[in-house]
């Protein structure tokens, strides 16, 4: 697999320094002429837990306002490199960054930057629905209120707007005072994404948000973000590839903390660039 | 291991498990069931003229009317009891000395229990001490001293390879003859008309402040001493327990520190208790002296140091229970660490919480060391709440020991010290009960 990393290496796309090896940027030109923005820039970061590098050197610049799909097996990195965007990653105490991260030109692992005005901005759905034990007013009002909104009509009307964002408002509007932990999986997946939204957040984070729920209910979360395409930059991470090749714009390949291959979802699945890839995208990989 | 050891196996440790289960079973019942019967018979009771008398003339309680009517009829039934006494007295005057004197001492002891029995005969002076003025309340306590009167107690010091024996003579006997042995056969008959038993219950053994060092009266002093020391030692322990365990669990870096702290609060929470007691009375009142001597404010101090590493260890429990998926969907909504763990974690770990708290207080009921010196005394008023920074109290778990080793009278109000377990027992177990339906009625509430 080196090997062919090095071969491919020397094909040259322009070199991003003291990078181990050549990452394959990017993404979609054409989009960015189209009028796509860098939303999130990754320059040669990387992240370690203890002296283990999770996340080795990634460069790529992640557009706003696409739904950007991020793939690979178990433990290479994609999960770690999704919650370093809003630095879920400080929880674990081991845990540190090199190189930068900027959202926005800001550095989110800056010195002076607010990791709470931050996650404010970027919004988070977790692999198992985690609902709060409340109501489900009080869920989707949470984070309203965290920001400084107590006016109860307000609060009324975001929580509304919120879940039929999510498109939740018809099963759950007669019951918002009811306990949130009575809903079903995918209910409550959908829930924590009108949570997410309630705060109204730039960039959406979804944190493999199916794999914990029925073929029904994941149906229902990808008919969601394809409601939400064009409204919020969305990262993805599945293991699921039929998932990313269907709701994904771009889609990033991570292998052992490499970025291994960055393009446009049509054409990693159609033509991958390197060999890994069409390994793991075919499915033969051991 | 084939399936026929396998199931063999599976059987007997079913066997032994129910066995054990069943034999706590039963030394629970064989503890609780005594301690029910005597605590019970605190509350009701035979009771006799004389606990109808001190209800009324103590704390105004009972039927004044009525009162008057009975005690005019045991007066009626006891005037030939004096007239015996009277009479004999009367003979006595014209005996040769010798006999006299003999018969004098004996005359003495009839006296003594006469007068125990029905209160002061008439023509004494008036007793200074309370336990004097009046006679036997109980009915079981009067068909003792009736006994006491009607027998003179004998040892047989025969055999001496064994124990003395205990007998019995009547004591007619040594009045026979003369005017006195009249008297011996009319109480024995009439002893019902002169006490009127009547069966009693007697809530007041809850409320009322008792009387002459618990000899007559209830117990709420002791019951109230209980409350402010219990409650006391929560307000000090419950709040710093739980912020340190938030420490522990939210703040504190892993580090040698940190590692030494927790090592010792675990090593806190196995010292004896008596070690917090001496501990109290050294540090909170001869160093720091928060007051001139035992308070309900030292005791409480006391009881919290040693309740504190309990709560500590069930918050910190409780903490580390709560899923970190809480903390990620509050983190991630832009919350800050204090409003997380405030609007989050505390609330999703409260039944934990409080349910360490509940025990704690229970178990500060229930101690004895740590209050001997810093807080208890055996004998005091009931005290108000403005006195808790400067006044001793009595307590349900000092007194018991009290009346079970030190009491003067001990013998004679054993039904008093049952009353106070099983106050005692109750009040801890009700503790515990409400911590059960509290967690219960909260994780109901989580749960949805």
């Amino acid at each position: 697999m080196q090997m062919t990393a090095e071969s491919k290496d020397s094909a040259g796309v322009a070199s991003q320094g003291g990078a181990k090896r050549e990452i394959f940027l990017p993404p979609d030109r054409e989009r960015l002429k189209e009028g796509g923005t860098p939303h999130v820039v990754a320059k040669n970061f990387s992240i370690f837990y203890g002296d283990f590098e999770a996340v080795k050197k990634v460069n790529a610049d992640i557009l706003s306002k696409y739904v950007t799909a991020i793939i690979g097996p178990s433990g290479c990195g994609k999960s770690t490199f999704l919650r370093a965007i809003n630095r879920m990653n400080d929880l674990i105490p081991s845990c540190h960054t090199t190189g930068t991260l900027m959202f926005e030109g800001e550095d989110i692992y800056g010195k002076y930057t607010d990791e709470v005005l931050l996650r404010k901005r970027i919004g988070m759905v977790f692999q198992k629905p985690n609902p709060f034990p409340k109501s489900i007013f009080d869920n989707i009002a949470y984070g309203p209120r965290l920001h400084g909104v107590n006016d109860k009509k307000i609060l009324a009307e975001i929580v509304e707007k919120s879940l039929r964002k999510a498109v939740l408002w018809d099963e759950v509007s007669d019951r918002l005072d009811r306990n949130a932990l009575g809903l079903s999986g995918g209910q409550q997946q959908r829930l924590c994404v009108a949570r997410a939204l309630a705060v109204e957040p730039d960039i959406l984070l979804l944190d493999e948000p199916t794999s914990a729920l029925d073929p029904k209910a994941t149906a229902k979360i990808e008919d969601l973000i394809e409601e939400l395409r064009g409204s919020y930059t969305i990262l993805i991470v599945t293991h699921n590839m039929q998932q990313a090749s269907r709701v994904s714009d771009h889609t990033m390949f991570f292998y052992e903390g490499d970025l291994v291959e960055y393009a446009p979802t049509k054409h990693l699945f159609t033509n991958p660039r390197d060999q890994v890839t069409e390994d793991y995208i075919t499915g033969r990989f051991s | 291991m084939d399936l026929g050891t396998r199931k063999i196996l599976d059987r007997s440790f079913t066997a032994v498990g129910i066995t054990s289960i069943v034999l706590m079973a039963l030394a629970l019942l064989i503890v609780v069931v005594p301690i029910v019967r005597g605590g019970l018979g605190a509350l009701y009771f035979t009771g006799t003229v004389e606990h109808r008398k001190i209800q009324y003339e103590e704390f105004g309680e009972g039927d004044g009317r009525r009162l008057t009517r009975e005690i005019e009829e045991t007066e009626k039934a006891r005037a030939p009891v004096y007239r015996f006494l009277g009479e004999f007295e009367a003979e006595m005057e014209s005996m040769d000395p010798v006999k006299k004197r003999e018969l004098a001492s004996k005359y003495g002891k009839v006296k003594r229990v006469l007068a125990h029995m029905l209160g002061p005969l008439p023509g004494e002076p008036e007793p200074i001490l309370l336990r004097f003025q009046y006679g036997r309340t109980r009915w079981e306590q009067v068909e003792e001293s009736l006994h006491d009167l009607l027998f003179v107690t004998k040892w047989d010091y025969s055999n001496p390879e064994e124990m003395a024996k205990e007998y019995f003579v009547p004591r007619i006997d040594e009045f026979r003859g003369t005017a006195l042995a009249g008297l011996f056969p009319y109480v024995e008959n009439n002893i019902e008309s002169m006490m009127l038993p009547r069966p009693t219950f007697y809530w007041g053994f809850i409320t009322n402040k008792s009387l002459d060092a618990h000899i007559f009266g209830g117990i709420w002093a002791e019951i109230q001493g209980t409350f402010f020391l219990a409650v006391g030692a929560m307000l000090f322990a419950f709040p710093l327990g739980v912020i340190a365990a938030i420490y522990f669990t939210e703040y504190a870096k892993d580090n040698f520190f940190t590692s030494m702290l927790r090592s010792a609060n675990s090593t806190l929470a196995g010292v004896p208790s008596i070690v917090f007691g001496l501990f109290g009375l050294a540090f909170f009142i001869n160093t720091v002296k928060v007051s001139e001597s035992k308070s309900v404010l030292a005791g409480s101090l006391t009881l919290a140091i040693m309740v504190l590493p309990t709560i500590i260890r069930a918050a910190e429990e409780a903490i580390l229970a709560v899923p970190i998926t809480y903390k990620e969907a509050s983190l991630g909504l832009g919350s800050t660490k204090w409003r997380t763990i405030m609007t989050v974690i505390l609330p999703a770990a409260l039944p934990g919480i409080i349910t360490g708290g509940i025990i704690s207080l229970g178990r500060a009921a229930g101690e004895t060391a740590p209050i001997i010196f810093t807080a208890a005394v055996s004998v005091g008023a009931t005290i108000g709440l403005a006195d808790v920074f400067s006044s001793p109290t009595p307590a349900l778990s000092w007194n018991i020991y009290n009346l079970a080793s030190e009491h003067e009278a001990a013998n004679e109000i054993r039904h008093v010290q049952y009353g106070m377990v099983l106050s005692l027992i109750s009040i801890v177990l009700l503790l515990n009960l409400s911590a059960i339906l509290l967690r219960a009625r909260i994780s109901k509430k989580l749960k949805g």
